[in-house]
């Protein structure tokens, strides 16, 4: 039969029936019910080992705090470890599956650790595995994480998608019991922007739990009729299944919102879970109170709850724990658990009370300052061990015990922003004090626990955060409520010979706690990385105050003391998928695209990612097996008729004003004051410490009007670096930047027949004649029947070249028209292979070259820094530590066998001495095979490089294993009078 | 002499993109022309003088639209960017640069931004999924720099609630759009 433990009323849904399986066995449950109260239901109070002895476990709690209750959720790619059966929604065909035991749940091998517990205490393992040190990587630590470890991972790609989003609002209420729903109610109907979230599926907080009435009616009148209202009110959003995980700087909260987590799977394309920054100029955390549990020995057996989830259960999901049930408690609060229970039906065997003034509940056997000190059962409870006021031991059977040791406010978010929360000896807890500024604090979060001083706690803080912000609100008309001091005499432990547990996920006892303070990890940050107490998917909600009682009584200090561990975000587990969002795999970052990108797509082109640029790297042509051979043959069309190469990546920041020419002179170690209207310069940038930043070209179109380029890779920080001149460094000139790298389609077109081919494209009235038109000349033109263009005749090949320039949008119509107008002069477009290949021929510095670790110097471009101006970078270049007689110099380098590779990275070693880091002489910094010289050729850094042309030097690479010899030459293969480039 | 170039959009059609999804529209519109606005130093109250002459309006204040025709919108202390149907005006800059060049420096940007039309019910509910901005409470003339997925974009209110204008960088245009679709398609 199925669903035993069900008992009448609670707010589930029972005209729809849901089947799950857990474990492989089918069950029913109802909507409404979570998973672990739908196991109950159906008898089950084993659903989970303990991490470390693999003991059986139950649900300790009725929520997100839950310890124990930890299955694997879902099946295939979507299996999820560690989902709390406490707060896992049920859905139909929801399949669950217990982790961390084998072969199975109820006869677990692993549980000998149980057995060998005096040795597996806190510190085991950094005790115990110290030798052979070797062993630890390959044999321990691998074998420990079999062995512990909860869920397993699928291992698949997560097959869900997961948005990211921002929201705004005046006043975030967090949570919404009764503090949060009269706040809530209070700033709605202000008129105020309000949010209300909560981490349930069922708003309404404790009130949805216990039986108390509001106004003479049953809370849940009261609670759906100020839903209705809210949801009436446009200016409020209530977002349930929303848990705020984190209160961050300037009033930002992190949110997650589980927005399909309670179907089977989300529909198509939209998101599983969304997770919000949540701006909010006032907020109240209303997040409620925790119950914690008493340790005593064996308190960890299924059956074993918190008082307060007992209730819950049976109130809220109308399930009994268990036929027979016993309450032990310290305070008030476990005699309200008797009560319901009873009234549902429940025979309550017993109330067991620390304190010699409980009070009675009629029709139940109460014990007065008696205490639990043991339990029995081995997969679930069967009975516990009573000592009397006597000092008598008694056995009482039941199946459930319901433990309360006292409330603690969730006050974790007050703590994020290092607020530190103060202890109350009258509650016995910790309450919050102050918080991220903004944020207050009302209900039970605040240590005001009684349903009454909810509701006005709430109402009131919503008052005084819209009063702050100019909002006038008045207090509503709230329900006649209970208003129960809270009366309570501390009980931590009840010290007995076994284990006792303090936190059940990790499986901390008193012992280990006691162990810790033998071994001096006094400190509560000690005490928890040396025991792992209060971390993992419960944080320690339920065990760490009652873990920093007993280190305060093994110390002698009061608990306030003592002190709590800083509590950090997330305040419940996020998932990784959830922060990143949509950014993953082709999605992680933008793609920005060339003009000429749809045409180079049908050309077949191959492309890279540079700088989040896609760039065609080459053009195969049919026929073509290897990379090589199609850039060899772009290489040589290029330096014998004409190549093209979009290069708009190429940075374009515009630069204009009166003083730009100044403000250029100060920013280049080169000189540009006196750059010619209509004449392009190639520039250097330093860096303030001397070091080079970025190298491009500087045209002058206008006597107020310049276009810089910079490299691909450095376009966005070279503009940074501008801004940050002209704005602070010398605000007094008048300069105006712009970036216009996107405006302009730019082309490469180099080559000996490049002005051929231009004089097709550029309309007639432009003279490109050699005299007209010059090397290093620049301007406008129109092409193509009057459309705007700049042309450059600049040339990075060491050809006769140009860059030129049309709007973006002409770009696909400009490639086109080139390759057309070009077909008989043999135009190839070529990538960035080739136009690395063409720079290496050149020896011109690039990327590899430009790596933040080299002066002008060493680039063999020291007599670049002008030393008739001063400009950012030129003293510090000048230091002795960067101009020491030893000082690496970009040389070329040739095999002396043209079948030898030379390969970045390798080493240059004189030859005769040892290879090694002492008699290093530099590095190779480029490479490439070169058709034009016809055998392999590297760029690279060498010691004096500058006086050493001709020597003979060894390329090694101990990695790769080669070593070859190569001669030191200049590092410019190709017309190094520079006559073609002129011609 | 070589033929006319032919323009094409960022998805390389010569028609601009209309998505359509649900209750959202989202178009791209290639027929604005752009170019930059920035006062020469101390010129800022001789460029305000001049302007209205240009704009027909006053230069629009910090974070605000102004304009006509010709409209302008505010991107920085002293800069803005300037707006124009592009048929009567791809000379956009050049006129500015004859009407203002002494006061102002100015650029081209027709062809360095992309711009998308964003229209429906749901328009708030797809851009609180994707920029930070507080949108819903942006009246109609204000703009806002923003980033969304990475890729920062001026955002204008043109309809409170229900229209705003996306202007964001034309090379990655088409991200841009994947995000906006992806996500209006995952709406509820």
């Amino acid at each position: 039969m199925s669903q035993t433990m069900r008992l009448a009323g609670g707010r589930i849904d029972r005209a729809t029936t849901l089947s799950f399986a857990f474990d492989g066995r089918l069950y029913r449950g109802h909507p409404g019910d979570t998973l672990a109260s739908a196991l109950l239901a159906n008898g089950v109070r084993l659903m989970g080992r303990s991490f470390k002895y693999h003991r059986p476990r139950g649900p300790l709690s009725a929520g997100s705090e839950e310890p124990n209750a930890l299955v694997e959720l879902r099946s295939g790619a979507r299996r999820e470890p560690n989902t709390r059966a406490t707060v896992a929604e049920l859905f139909e065909g929801l399949v669950a599956t217990s982790q961390n035991r084998w072969p199975s749940l109820a006869v677990d091998a692993l549980s000998v650790n149980d057995r060998l517990s005096s040795f597996l205490t806190a510190g085991f393992y950094y005790k115990t595995f110290m030798w052979p040190k070797a062993f630890w990587e390959k044999l321990y630590e691998p074998a420990i994480r079999r062995a512990a470890g909860l869920g397993r991972l699928s291992g698949e790609a997560d097959p869900d998608v997961y948005d990211k989003g921002f929201l705004h609002c005046d006043l975030l209420v967090i949570g919404a019991g009764p503090a949060g729903l009269a706040a809530a109610l209070t700033a709605g109907r202000a008129g105020a922007r309000v949010i209300l979230a909560d981490e349930d599926f069922l708003p309404g907080g404790r009130l949805n739990a216990e039986t108390i009435t509001l106004d003479d009616a049953p809370a849940r009148a009261w609670v759906e009729a100020t839903l209705a209202e809210l949801a009436s009110l446009g200016n409020v959003r209530l977002m349930t299944r929303t848990t705020i995980y984190g209160a961050f700087d300037h009033g930002i909260f992190g949110a997650l919102e589980r927005v399909t987590d309670h179907l089977a799977q989300p529909r198509p394309g939209t998101p599983r879970q969304i997770l919000w920054r949540i701006y909010a100029k006032r907020s109240l955390l209303c997040a409620g109170a925790t119950e914690r549990p008493i340790a005593f020995e064996n308190n960890d057996r299924p059956g074993i709850m918190l008082a307060g989830a007992l209730r819950a259960y049976a109130n809220r999901w109308a399930v009994a724990a268990a036929r027979d049930v016993a309450v032990f408690t310290n305070n008030d609060d476990g005699h309200r658990t008797a009560r319901d229970l009873a009234a549902a039906g429940i025979r309550v065997a017993a109330v067991i009370d620390s304190r010699e003034d409980a009070p009675d509940t009629p029709g139940v056997p109460l014990f007065r300052s008696a205490v639990v000190t043991g339990s029995r059962g081995r997969l679930g409870l069967k009975a516990i061990t009573v000592r009397t006021a006597g000092g008598r031991t008694e056995e009482i059977a039941c199946g459930a015990l319901g433990v309360s040791g006292g409330w603690n406010p969730n006050l974790q978010l007050t703590c994020h922003q290092r607020g530190r929360p103060r202890w109350d000896d009258a509650l016995a807890t910790f309450v919050p004090v102050g918080g991220p500024s903004g944020l207050a604090v009302a209900g039970a979060a605040a240590g005001i626990f009684s349903t009454h001083g909810a509701l006005r706690g709430g109402a009131a803080g919503a008052r005084a955060a819209l009063a702050d912000l100019g909002i006038a609100a008045s207090l509503p008309a709230l329900p006649r409520a209970e208003d129960a001091p809270v009366r309570i005499a501390p009980l931590w432990q009840v010290k007995g010979k076994g284990r006792a547990w303090l936190d059940q996920q990790n499986d901390v006892t008193v012992k280990d706690v006691t162990l810790a303070h033998q071994e001096n990890f006094r400190a509560i940050e000690h005490l928890k990385r040396y025991t792992t107490l209060g971390m993992a998917t419960d944080q320690g909600k339920t065990a760490n105050i009652p873990a920093i009682a007993v280190m305060a009584e093994l110390t002698g200090k009061p608990i306030a003391e003592v002190g709590t561990t800083i509590y950090r975000p997330p305040y419940t587990p996020v998932s990784l998928g959830a922060l990143a969002g949509r950014s993953r795999g082709a999605e992680f970052r933008p793609r920005r695209l060339t003009p000429s990108h749809h045409w180079a797509e049908g050309q077949g082109a191959v492309f890279v990612e540079v700088g989040n640029w896609m760039r065609a790297q080459w053009f195969p042509r049919p026929g073509e097996t290897h990379w090589r051979q199609s850039v060899d043959r772009e290489v040589l069309a290029t330096r014998q008729a004409v190549g093209i190469c979009d290069v708009t990546t190429l940075g374009k920041i515009d630069v204009q004003g009166t003083n730009a020419a100044a403000f250029l002179d100060r920013l280049y170690c080169n000189g540009m004051a006196k750059l010619a209207v209509g004449r392009v310069r190639y520039g250097l940038m330093l860096r303030e410490d001397g070091m080079v930043k970025d190298d491009g070209t500087v045209a002058r179109l206008a006597e107020d009007h310049f276009v810089v380029t910079t490299t691909t890779a450095n376009a966005i920080a070279v503009f940074r670096h501008m801004e940050f001149c002209r704005q602070c460094l010398w605000p007094g000139l008048d300069v105006q930047l712009i970036s216009t790298t996107d405006a302009w389609a730019q082309f490469s077109v180099a080559g000996p027949k490049s002005r051929a081919l231009l004089e097709r494209i550029v309309d007639p009235a432009f003279d490109l004649s050699n005299e007209a038109f010059p090397y290093m000349a620049c301007g406008g033109v129109t092409v193509c029947g009057g459309l705007r263009a700049r042309l450059f005749r600049i040339s990075f090949s060491g050809e006769l070249a140009y860059e030129i320039a049309v709007p973006a949008r002409y770009g696909d119509g400009l490639i086109r028209a080139l390759m057309a107008a070009g077909e008989d002069l043999g135009v190839t477009p070529y990538g960035t292979e080739t136009l690395g290949v063409l720079r290496i021929e050149k020896g011109h510095p690039a990327g590899n070259e430009l790596n933040g670790q080299t002066t002008a110097a060493n680039l063999g471009l020291g007599k670049m820094v002008s030393s008739a101006k001063d400009a950012i970078g030129t003293v510090l270049s000048r230091r002795e530590g960067l101009n020491g007689p030893d000082d690496i110099r970009l040389v070329g380098l040739k095999p002396l066998s043209p079948a030898d590779v030379i390969v970045n990275g390798a080493h240059l070693m004189t030859e005769g001495s040892p290879v090694d880091a002492a008699h290093d002489q530099g590095w190779v910094t480029s490479s490439c095979h070169s058709p034009h010289v016809g055998h392999a050729i590297g760029l690279g850094f060498l010691k004096r490089g500058d006086r050493r042309t001709g020597e003979i030097v060894r390329v090694v690479n101990p990695l790769a294993g080669t070593d070859i010899r190569a001669q030191v030459v200049a590092p410019c293969f190709v017309d190094p009078e520079g006559v073609r480039l002129r011609g | 002499m070589a033929e006319a170039l032919a323009p094409l959009t960022v998805f390389g059609k010569t028609e601009a993109r209309l998505d359509r999804i649900g209750a959202l529209s989202i178009a791209e519109r290639p027929d604005i022309a752009l170019a930059s606005l920035a006062a020469r130093r101390e010129r800022l109250t001789s460029l305000e003088a001049a302007a209205p002459a240009v704009l027909g309006t006053a230069l629009p204040g910090v974070s605000r639209v102004a304009g006509g025709t010709i409209r302008a919108f505010w991107t920085g202390p002293a800069q803005w960017l300037v707006e124009a149907p592009y048929d009567t005006h791809e000379d956009l800059a050049a006129v500015l640069k004859q009407n203002l060049g002494g006061d102002a420096s100015i650029t081209e940007q027709s062809d360095g931004w992309c711009a998308f039309d964003i229209e429906g019910d749901a328009t708030i509910a797809l851009l609180e999924r994707l920029c930070a901005a507080d949108t819903r409470a942006m009246t109609p003339g204000d703009v806002l720099r923003t980033t969304i997925e990475h890729m920062g974009c001026f955002l204008i209110c043109e309809q409170a609630g229900h229209a705003f204008r996306l202007w964001t960088a034309r090379s990655s245009a088409l991200s841009l759009h994947h995000a906006l679709t992806t996500v209006a398609a995952a709406l509820p």
